[in-house]
């Protein structure tokens, strides 16, 4: 009847365990409880849970980036903890307890904390800066997002019910077949991985049919913002790469459940096969990852000096470039597998020839600042130490790119140090500039500055504190995911290292304390125009929030920075801008709950297929099928906001805007 | 250069809706005239969808191509694969993209009885396609050649199934079309659906070719003229 599963699976055994996830569960609860008892259920469901707003999705996919955050981060402090003291001793995680947990932080880090992160900000702010209302597909959109967070919950399930996998964040085989991970933990990986790929997919494919077939009127792609050209990008590599990703998980859940020999050692498997097929993928993941930040950076530089992007097609171009090189370097991953000189070393020339385009954009952000009247709130110190970071990783990239160098640097905490300090420096750094930069617009008010501040510097120190220290023991020989070791010599460093991490920590309890605080304080922190940046692009056009139509009437767009030369015109007094426009009603796409729907059957067909509870795959999956039918019987597809509500919403918006530039003009 | 926002002219663009315009619009989404109509966003996003299932089966038949010769002392394409079945396979996959292309002109003419019709030859080719496939597979296993024999046996399965469960989905999508288009008629977002529905069953061939031929035709060449 159930499989698998039966109390066993209850880790009572690893009290760490058990604990984390029952405080996890246990606040969950609480929320709920809450928010059941305060009456705000009806509002949550209608207004969040059942909304296909870009804006909302988006909000939402952000909020479960900075929550997986936290649990991705109590597992940094766990491994940096555990190394701190494992010196000459056992340290308090027992190896099979250390092993999942280094695996799910590297799983969470980058499926359920960086993507959701890159992902959120593209959904809230593309259509914005388009100039249009909504993404082309708005409920594939919501399924998309439902099925990620689907994905989430199933890996935080398995810190109560089960285990997680012991394999690393990538699952390599022959490690991670049935016959050396007999448990669920490789089946949690696989299936939260897989369900959240697909939302990813979908997210691809609408993000790159709105960007292409969904702009404002006179929006040529020379005069699309960097941020959509960069959202472009990683949209066109999400959907030529998470294939690749699906099929390969595929292929291993076949070995897992049906005993079939792709990745074996019997058979005829070869497990480096899996090796090619996951990089193949894991690479352009990469630059999925940082072409959005980058796209921020491109953004928040601009806004900040005061002056137009220094070489903007320079900046289109280098970011295509980055997408098509970024599928022909895969196997600098395992130089080491020895596929001889001349394969590793085109995987090498093709490594270091990446670094260029990168190269162009540094320059064109730097020169961007030169000469301009630089503002330094946060989203640009965040900028700034981009820049700084990223130069550093990026450079110890290229020293890996040496297939010579490699083979000494493979798998050591060198490599460890290298990725964090572009993924950190460059993602993160990226997220967390684009979450300050567009929060004003998101919720109506800016973030405190002074706490944003400190956590800036905060997180800054205590990555450099915090990594610098692993690439010192990578050149001392230390290997990656050491659960113990007796050198008296790494000892120190790794202390130093959970220092950074104790530094760092400071930083996202000030960020927790910066968002309370904003919240607090939002009458004072209030952005009345809709434009707290003096912005350039489209989105700091309208009212912050944006009402559910994003603007009243469509913008009509002439060159690149749209929101400026409209800025630069109004100050005369007589400009048409200020009459007042002909408002049409709008039709709006209604809500939906399939996207919930959907992601609920998905946990129950995940749950029940790691556990192997057979008729509950059958349940889940019919329901499933049953959901899109309910949708595509319905007959109601849109709402329409009449003229009226439309032009009353416009108003206010107009009246505010209208005497900030009076008041501009008169000082 | 000068730029300029300013207010859209009403007049313009009379349709537009929420990121679509009606089919009135004329714009192509390249910029200058505002967004795309529904159609053409439609089966712009559903094409993107196809490019990203043509990538999933490129991955398989890389995996197929890398594992082909590892037999591990198991039989070889040559010794199991039966080109007859496999015509017939070919001619009721082929034959039942021509019906669905029938299917199209009977939509285009509003014929809901020639339509209907039209989807039911696609579905009855197509199923007979999916029975032949498992009368095969059934074949093979029966023959101790099934997926677990050898990683060569795993790649095969795993390709060729990968299509026949693309083919059982769509047999499952063709119905619940035929029964929209008797319960809703031939409204815009129904036909809109059916556009994505060809697109998906023509697409599905392309795949068929690839694996006749690559699989199939080549599997069954004599050793010395496999690279």
């Amino acid at each position: 009847m159930w499989g698998k599963l039966s109390l066993q699976a209850i880790p009572l055994h690893e009290p760490i365990a058990l604990i984390a996830g029952g405080t996890v569960f246990a606040a969950l609860g609480a929320i709920l409880i809450w928010v059941a008892l305060k009456g705000y259920i009806p509002y949550l469901w209608r207004e969040w849970i059942t909304s296909v707003d870009h804006k909302r999705i988006g909000i939402m996919y952000v909020l479960l980036a900075l929550v997986m955050l936290l649990r991705g981060f109590s597992d940094a402090l766990m491994m940096r903890a555990q190394q701190a003291v494992a010196f000459q001793a056992p340290g308090f995680l027992p190896p099979e307890h250390y092993d999942q947990i280094f695996t799910a932080h590297g799983t969470i880090m980058i499926f359920f904390v960086a993507m959701p992160l890159v992902i959120g900000l593209m959904n809230f702010v593309v259509p914005l800066q388009l100039g249009v209302r909504d993404v082309a597909f708005p409920t594939l959109n919501s399924v998309g997002f439902w099925l990620t967070a689907a994905g989430a919950l199933l890996v935080n399930l398995s810190l109560v019910v089960g285990e997680f996998a012991r394999t690393g964040w990538l699952a390599f085989p022959p490690l991670s077949e049935i016959t050396y991970s007999p448990g669920v933990g490789v089946d949690y990986y696989l299936w939260s991985l897989q369900i959240s790929g697909i939302g990813t997919l979908m997210t691809g494919i609408n993000m790159v049919t709105t960007i292409l077939k969904v702009r404002a009127p006179g929006m040529s792609y020379m005069r699309m913002p960097i941020f959509c050209w960069t959202s472009l990008a990683s949209s066109l590599l999400i959907v030529a790469a998470f294939p690749v990703l699906t099929a390969t998980l595929g292929m291993l859940l076949l070995d897992r459940y049906a005993g079939f020999h792709f990745f074996t050692n019997l058979a005829g498997g070869n497990a480096m096969m899996f090796m090619n097929l996951i990089w193949a993928w894991g690479h352009p993941e990469v630059y999925i990852l940082a072409l959005p930040a980058f796209g921020v950076f491109s953004e928040v530089v601009p806004t900040f000096s005061g002056k137009a992007l220094f070489g903007r097609r320079s900046v289109v171009m280098a970011t295509m470039g980055i997408c098509i090189l970024s599928f022909t370097v895969w196997l600098h991953h395992f130089f080491t597998m020895g596929a001889g000189g001349d394969v590793n070393g085109f995987f090498g020339i093709a490594s270091m020839i990446i670094a260029v385009p990168t190269g162009v954009k540094v320059f064109n952000w730097l020169f961007t600042m030169y000469g301009g009247r630089v503002r330094y709130d946060t989203p640009m110190l965040w900028s700034i130490a981009f820049m700084v970071t990223f130069v550093i990783g990026g450079m110890t990239g290229v020293l890996l790119a040496s297939p010579a160098a490699d083979f000494l640097l493979h798998n050591s905490l060198f490599l460890v140090a290298h990725f964090h300090n572009v993924i950190i420096g460059a993602v993160l750094f990226g997220g967390f500039a684009g979450y300050a930069y567009w929060f004003p617009k998101a919720f109506g008010f800016r973030l405190d500055e002074t706490l944003g501040k400190a956590a800036f510097w905060c997180w800054l120190i205590g990555f450099y504190v915090a990594f610098g220290p692993l690439y010192v023991l990578g050149f001392e020989g230390m290997t990656r995911r050491m659960q113990h070791y007796d050198r008296p010599e790494w000892h120190p460093w790794l202390l130093l290292a959970g220092a950074g991490a104790l530094i760092i920590l400071c930083g996202i309890a000030l960020q927790i304390a910066q968002l309370a605080v904003s919240i607090r304080n939002r009458a004072q922190l209030r952005d009345a125009t809709g434009d707290p940046w003096d912005g350039r692009s489209l989105e700091w056009a309208t009212l912050s929030p944006p009402p559910a139509f994003n603007f009243a009437v469509l913008p009509l767009v002439a060159g690149p920075d749209p929101h400026w030369d409209f800025k630069e015109r109004a100050r005369e007094p007589n400009h048409p801008s200020r009459e007042e426009p002909v408002y049409e009603p709008i039709e709006m796409p209604r809500n939906s709950a399939t996207g919930f729907v959907t992601a609920f059957l998905a946990v129950v067909t995940g749950f029940s297929l790691i556990w192997h509870i057979w008729w509950a795959v059958i349940l889940g999956l019919s329901g499933a099928y049953a959901t899109f039918v309910v949708f595509a019987w319905r007959d109601l597809a849109d709402t329409v906001i009449p003229a009226g509500e439309v032009a009353r919403l416009d108003h206010a918006s107009r009246a505010t805007r209208v005497a900030a530039l009076t008041a501009e003009v008169l000082r | 250069m000068s730029s300029q926002v300013l207010r859209a002219p009403p007049v313009s663009y009379p349709d537009y809706r929420v990121a679509h315009a009606t089919n009135a619009s004329q714009a192509s989404g390249h910029g200058a005239g505002g967004p795309a109509p529904k159609r053409i966003v439609v089966g712009y996003g559903f094409w993107i969808f196809l490019l990203s299932d043509v990538i999933l089966f490129s991955a398989l038949f890389a995996s197929y191509a890398v594992l082909f010769k590892n037999t591990a002392g198991g039989p070889t394409a040559r010794q199991l694969f039966d080109l007859r079945n496999v015509a017939i396979e070919t001619g009721c996959l082929l034959a039942s993209t021509f019906a669905c292309g029938m299917a199209s002109l009977a939509v285009a003419r509003r014929s809901l009885k020639w339509t209907q019709i039209a989807l039911l030859i696609t579905g009855f080719l197509g199923l007979a396609f999916v029975l032949l496939e498992a009368r095969e597979f059934a074949g093979l296993v029966a023959h101790g050649a099934g997926p677990t024999r050898s990683a060569f046996l795993s790649s095969f399965f795993t390709l060729v199934g990968c299509h026949g469960a693309h083919v059982t989905s769509g047999l499952i999508w063709l119905a619940t079309m035929m029964a929209q288009f008797r319960a809703k008629g031939f409204r815009e977002d129904i036909r809109l659906r059916f556009l994505c529905f060809t697109l998906f069953w023509h697409a599905l061939d392309i795949i068929w070719v690839a694996i006749f031929s690559l699989v199939y035709l080549v599997g069954t060449l004599p050793p010395q003229m496999l690279p």
